[in-house]
């Protein structure tokens, strides 16, 4: 087990590192931030602050000398916003940690019970409900489900349209109270395709696992069929949920843009797209990094989970 | 099922191709003093026809119907006041208008990514599972990657790093070939799982045993054995590519914003105030739902009646549960 943590573990930091690294030559490659920002400024004040930046100097040079910072976890300073990459790419993966948290649950709750019901449950009007009912959410990508919200939620009042918090600079309590009436939105927008999609497949496992003949056994020894529905059967299909889980959480945590952009939220999706429009090199290879760390953590958290369940998983690799 | 997807295919092709015949008015046109007019309700009478709507307000933007005339639908040769069947946007322009001539940029560019991908996967897949050893390996290595990473991240660093200005036609292009990039694993794995599986199959064996050379037994003999499934998958991208393409340009970093796709539309109607106000701008975000809802519909909702027998066969003996839906695609959230 501790060996497969570690290897688990030094895919994923190379998975980071080759992220970051690839992010920064290609937004190098790709453009110039200081030839490319728009205003008055003279071709001789331009050249100065590339020189400032380094911008001037071969790729290779720039590269390394960024590379031996990074790994002293010293990012440089992003040009966009004219502040150390460090404590932005931070301050906001803590705002995309709350929506992806709040989305994660909300999906997770409504998401895993719903299957269970429609694959013990096939026929009536209620499995029929939950399966029209996911069909549609899983039509419903983020960027269309956010517009709908936002459109509710302007008509009705009922929250506000966008943004995280009202009113800067408020603390405990309230600072809660204000994040948790934006919450709704994008986090409803984030879950709903989650929820539907995780319905689906625990329906699907669900269903696949419970012709099983170990399940038949159990039936046979005489155990009620909800305890071995509940104790047998569904723990043994959680395999393929919590391989998607991986996927889930890296997506979720790395930030979702779309709905960021769509509900003002500021999280690392719209921090990482800002980043590349403005050519902001380092900017991008730090957000690169956090979004490459919370895909890899996802992974590896499920992977982990997996081999606690299934003892094959942990033999085979 | 693979019938089906290739129906869909062609019929959303016709809707793409049909924006000019379709189309009441330009895409560019504007009309003077129709500022965001509401959608117009048609009603009968002597054939479909709709009333005039009337600026009440130039300030609130308010319009009333005049319900003393009829003006006949914008397609009819008697046209006299425009007619919004859905409503006007922030430039005058004709919501459907638009929304067809977009259809053209977004379902192509979702069209022609799907064949693209259908052909490089298959390629690919096919190429990997004839050949065995290493190539197999990278195949399989380089889609395992692929699948692994989030795709709508990698689309937009990838077309983020290309200039940011381009013209339309290379736009196309460039997101065809971007889409085409991050989609070719999902059906090469496919395809490489039946070559290898039917490499030994008689078939197989009674073309190479004729005199085929292996090149003429994957191009004439495995790879219509994939066709079905190759036409399933890349259809079901196909959502996956339109709302890539909405989503690359609602960010900016798609079509420019004279060219009408569902993406520019929603990138102009984005503004919240303009959302909540006049909500028909949104028109584009329903045309991505239903053609997601319905490609999603045609391609998983299975044949009723030969499952109910097959499943009586397999299923005598099971406990409580029904049949399993078989999973035809590793569900992935359109994130």
């Amino acid at each position: 087990m501790v060996t497969f943590c570690l290897r688990r573990l030094l895919v994923a930091l190379l998975l980071i590192l080759g992220a970051a690294s690839g992010a920064f030559l290609l937004t190098r490659v790709a453009g110039d931030p200081v030839i490319e920002e728009p205003g008055p400024r003279t071709a001789e004040e331009r050249q100065r602050e590339r020189e400032r930046l380094g911008l001037n100097r071969p790729l290779l040079s720039q590269y390394l000398s960024w590379l031996s910072d990074a790994l002293r976890l010293d990012f440089g300073d992003s040009i966009y916003f004219s502040r150390p990459v460090g404590p932005l790419v931070r301050e906001r993966a803590v705002n995309t940690a709350i929506l992806a948290l709040a989305a994660l649950t909300l999906a997770t709750v409504v998401g895993l019970p719903l299957g269970v019901y429609t694959a013990t449950h096939r026929t009536g009007p209620g499995p029929a409900l939950a399966r029209a009912g996911s069909m549609l959410l899983l039509s419903t990508p983020p960027l269309i489900g956010s517009l709908v919200l936002v459109l509710i939620a302007v008509r009705t009042g009922w929250f506000p349209s966008g943004g995280m918090t009202s009113a800067a600079g408020l603390t405990g309590w309230r600072w809660l109270a204000d994040v948790s009436i934006h919450l709704p939105v994008p986090a409803l927008a984030l879950a709903l395709p989650l929820a539907a999609t995780l319905e689906r497949l625990q329906s699907q496992a669900l269903a696949e696992v419970s012709r099983d003949t170990f399940v038949r056994a159990t039936l046979a020894r005489g155990v009620t069929p909800r305890h071995a529905l509940l104790r047998h059967a569904w723990p043994a299909s959680l395999g393929p949920v919590l391989g998607l889980y991986g996927v889930i959480i890296g997506t979720l945590f790395s930030g979702s843009f779309v709905v960021e952009a769509v509900t003002a939220w500021p999280g690392l999706g719209r921090l990482m797209v800002d980043g590349l429009r403005a050519r902001d090199l380092y900017l991008v290879a730090g957000a690169a990094a956090a979004g490459a760390a919370c895909l890899a953590a996802g992974t590896f958290v499920a992977d982990v989970a997996h081999a606690v369940i299934d003892p094959r998983v942990r033999e085979s690799r | 099922m693979p019938r089906r997807a290739v129906l869909l295919l062609v019929t959303l092709t016709f809707v793409a191709m049909a924006a000019p015949w379709l189309a009441p008015y330009d895409p560019g046109q504007t009309f003077r003093g129709y500022r965001h007019a509401p959608p117009m309700r048609p009603r009968l009478s002597l054939g479909l026809a709709v009333h005039p709507v009337v600026l009440k307000s130039l300030r609130e933007e308010q319009f009333a119907e005049d319900f003393t005339r009829m003006v006949a639908l914008p397609w009819s040769a008697s046209r006299t006041d425009p007619v919004f069947l859905l409503g006007a946007d922030k430039s005058s322009r004709d919501v459907l208008s638009r929304l067809l001539w977009g259809a053209r940029m977004s379902l192509g560019v979702g069209l022609v990514s799907a064949l693209l991908v259908a052909f490089i996967g298959a390629l690919l897949g096919g190429w990997a599972a004839a050949q065995g050893g290493w190539s197999d390996d990278v195949v399989l290595r380089l889609s395992d990657v692929l699948l692994v990473l989030p795709v709508l991240y990698v689309v937009i660093v990838l077309r983020a790093v290309l200039p940011l200005v381009l013209s339309q036609a290379q736009v196309f292009w460039i997101m065809a070939g971007i889409f085409s990039l991050v989609g070719w694993p999902v059906v090469a794995r496919g395809v490489r799982a039946i070559v290898a599986r039917d490499r030994e199959r008689e078939y197989v064996l009674a073309a190479r045993s004729l005199g085929a050379s292996p090149g003429r037994v994957l191009w004439r003999h495995l790879l219509p054995a994939c066709a079905g499934h190759v036409a399933v998958q890349a259809s079901l991208l196909l959502p996956a590519f339109i709302l890539a393409e909405a989503t690359l340009s609602y960010v900016g970093l798609g079509f420019p914003d004279t060219v009408p796709t569902w993406g520019t539309m929603l990138r102009e109607a984005a503004d919240v105030n303009e959302l909540s106000r006049f909500p028909w701008t949104l028109t584009p975000a329903a045309a991505i739902f239903l053609v997601t809802l319905s490609t999603n519909v045609v391609l998983q909702a299975r044949p009723v009646e030969r499952r109910r027998s097959a499943d009586r066969v397999a299923n005598r003996t099971a406990w409580a549960v029904g049949p399993a839906d078989t999973i035809e695609r590793p569900l992935r959230t359109p994130n």
